[in-house]
């Protein structure tokens, strides 16, 4: 008899008040989210929340049963390690029920400072080993660890089985190609690290120009990443999805302009121990939130009922980037 | 004001055993660094093919009177790949670590922290050193500023910045030379080995922008950075990392020494070493908070 496994936690994001309200309606377990300055990952303009937000949230989210989870996710600048360590001072003042820390400063205040507050290792920290993952865990006492995107559904179950926290992987949304937190594209191109700032490939570093031939290019910090032809749909320059010329080919080198969607794996990430998934999009707007999160939880509660996804490709298709999607890592062949 | 020192860091690229061992021969004899980095760090596939290397290696350059560090994966996965990393951590050897699997079994004893983990502040930093980070060669997209903070702040660390070569900007569970050449990086066979110095990715528009090797990627442009010795106290730095590429690095090392004895200024070291094969264009823009690619004045 196999194993019957608890219900899959559903983690999703949100980059507004009004967002958070939509996931938590819409069926969130737990939802995610950052303030609004450098400390988190998805640090845009008109984003995220203030801390009287953060705390009414809370309240909020609290009264209908579903968890908050601080993002304070990005590497605290040299010298001002202040703006980190007061983001951790207002998920515990207003009952965030974890916060997510890559920073090893910002761990260590965390742990020291509050003992009972429950860390989650973010996915930044790039932690894909029972030797690194019990590193975290043995000196900050993080109790989950969000798994980078690297790993095959194969190697994740083999990791369940050495390490001792909760795992979570996610399962819909951006992409990131490179090994979270370990690149610096987006700052060479631009001036601006994701991991110090939490944007890749900033806006204010955009640029479409039409050439002689009535084509769109799409520049990031004076780099072509894309070129689109007329008529065509022109899609945001993200550095590592972009078309570049390399062995004498042009052409998609890094990924092609795609969007995760491992819904048909949910059953999979389950059998391989994994406790939660989660959807990528604090940077998303409350009509895509409602209809990515009301999809995922309808599949775990049939996933709960009789042990079978829906498959949600179509329905969830429209909604990925450019409507192309792929499994990433999660299968072997991806590499 | 101790003497800046030089050192040697690891080759990125899939070199051949051969070339391996004359090239490390002759750095034995010739290069003006006190400190040679050799391991391999960015593919676990690679591994098997240079066991046989290093020890030679090892004992010429220590013979000749170089700190030999080895150093680990910067992205290690694989059981196999994790078991070198937690045996080189567990000998007595200095090691660098660029995963922090490797912190665990290293634990109290001393080690550098290498450029791919996320040390970007003081209290990182501080972090690692009470668990015996002695030398820490940061980030590379980390600003002077923020080199200095956090070099200020931990006195009994020396800084190693990276001064030299193609920058390594990102690691990924993909391989991208496989990738290129139609492969997957499971039967890749080992095309990596095509471009000694990456291979060159350029705009559409044949602008020069990124260079791969293997799961890494790397600047195109080739970091310079030169300063007179003073200045680099100042700054907290207490040795110069010289990338491996394929022009001659002996040449390279004599150029910084030269800088670093006063013996030539930073700006005619800069022009001597434009006047070498370099990998790419000459950039520093990082060090003072500015895009990778650009060349700034420091």
């Amino acid at each position: 008899m196999p194993v019957r496994r608890k219900r899959l936690e559903l983690v999703c994001p949100a980059g507004t008040p009004a967002a958070l309200r939509t996931a938590v309606d819409a069926g969130a377990d737990t939802v995610y989210c950052g303030l609004n300055n450098e400390t988190n990952a998805r640090n845009f303009p008109g984003l995220n929340f203030s801390e009287d937000e953060l705390a009414t949230a809370v309240r909020h989210a609290h009264g209908k049963g579903a968890k908050v989870l601080l993002a304070v996710n990005t590497f605290a600048r040299a010298g001002a390690i202040a703006v980190w360590t007061r983001a951790v001072d207002a998920a515990q003042a207003c009952g965030a029920d974890a916060v997510i820390a890559a920073d090893l400063a910002v761990l260590d205040y965390a742990a020291n400072r509050y003992p009972d507050l429950r860390l989650h290792l973010s996915v930044q920290a790039a932690a894909n080993t029972p030797e690194a993952i019990g590193y975290y865990q043995k000196t900050f006492g993080v109790r989950r660890v969000v798994l980078p995107r690297v790993l095959s559904v194969e190697e994740i179950a083999r990791l369940n089985q050495a390490v001792e926290v909760e795992t979570e992987a996610f399962v819909f949304g951006g992409l990131c190609v490179m090994t979270e937190g370990r690149c610096a594209l987006s700052s060479y191109a631009t001036g601006k690290s994701p991991n110090l700032t939490g944007v890749c490939s900033p806006p204010d570093h955009v640029v479409y120009e039409k050439t002689s031939e009535n084509r769109l290019l799409a520049r990031l910090g004076g780099f072509t990443i894309d070129r689109f032809d007329e008529g065509e749909a022109a899609g945001y320059p993200t550095l590592c999805k972009g078309q570049f010329c390399a062995n004498g080919k042009a052409g998609y080198l890094f990924e092609d302009p795609v969007s995760l969607n491992a819904a048909a794996l949910l059953p999979r990430l389950q059998e391989a121990g994994v406790t939660a998934v989660k959807i990528e999009g604090r940077q998303r707007g409350k009509a895509y939130i409602g209809s990515v999160v009301r999809a995922f939880r309808r599949a775990i509660e049939d996933l709960a009922g009789d042990g079978k996804a829906n498959n949600l490709a179509d329905e969830l298709t429209a909604l990925t980037e450019g409507g192309r999607q792929t499994t990433g890592a999660y299968r072997k062949t991806w590499r | 004001m101790a003497a800046i020192e030089l050192a040697l860091g690891p080759c990125f690229f899939n070199w051949s055993a051969e070339s391996f061992t004359d090239f490390y021969a002759r750095i034995a004899d010739e290069a003006a660094v006190e400190r040679v980095y050799l391991g391999e760090v960015v593919c676990g596939k690679r591994m098997a093919f240079f066991n046989k290397v290093w020890p030679e290696a090892i004992e010429r350059l220590t013979k000749a009177g170089k700190t030999v560090v080895l150093s680990t994966l910067a992205l290690p996965a694989k059981g196999p790949e994790r078991r070198v990393v937690g045996e080189l951590a567990e000998q007595g050897a200095l090691i660098e670590i660029n995963d922090l699997s490797a912190l665990l079994a290293r634990a109290g004893r001393p080690f550098v922290a290498g450029p791919f983990l996320n040390i970007y502040n003081e209290s990182s930093l501080a972090h690692l050193a009470a668990r015996g980070a002695m030398d820490w060669c940061p980030p590379v997209e980390l600003p002077l500023s923020s080199i200095e903070t956090a070099a200020a702040a931990n006195s009994g660390v020396t800084v190693e910045l990276f001064a030299f070569g193609r920058l390594p900007l990102a690691v990924s569970g993909r391989c991208y030379h496989a990738r290129a050449h139609g492969l997957s990086k499971d039967s890749c066979q080992f095309v990596c080995d095509q471009d000694p110095d990456g291979m060159e990715v350029e705009t559409l528009e044949g602008d020069r922008f990124l260079a791969v090797n293997g799961i890494q990627t790397l600047s195109s442009g080739c970091q310079l950075v030169t300063l007179a010795a003073a200045d680099l106290s100042q700054s907290g730095i207490g040795r110069l990392r010289l990338s491996p590429h394929t022009l001659d690095m002996v040449e390279v090392a004599g150029h910084y020494r030269a800088m670093l004895d006063g013996v030539h200024s930073a700006e005619e070291t800069t022009a001597r070493l434009r006047e070498m094969p370099l990998p790419g264009t000459a950039c520093n823009g990082y060090l003072a908070g500015e895009a990778g690619w650009r060349e700034v004045a420091l």
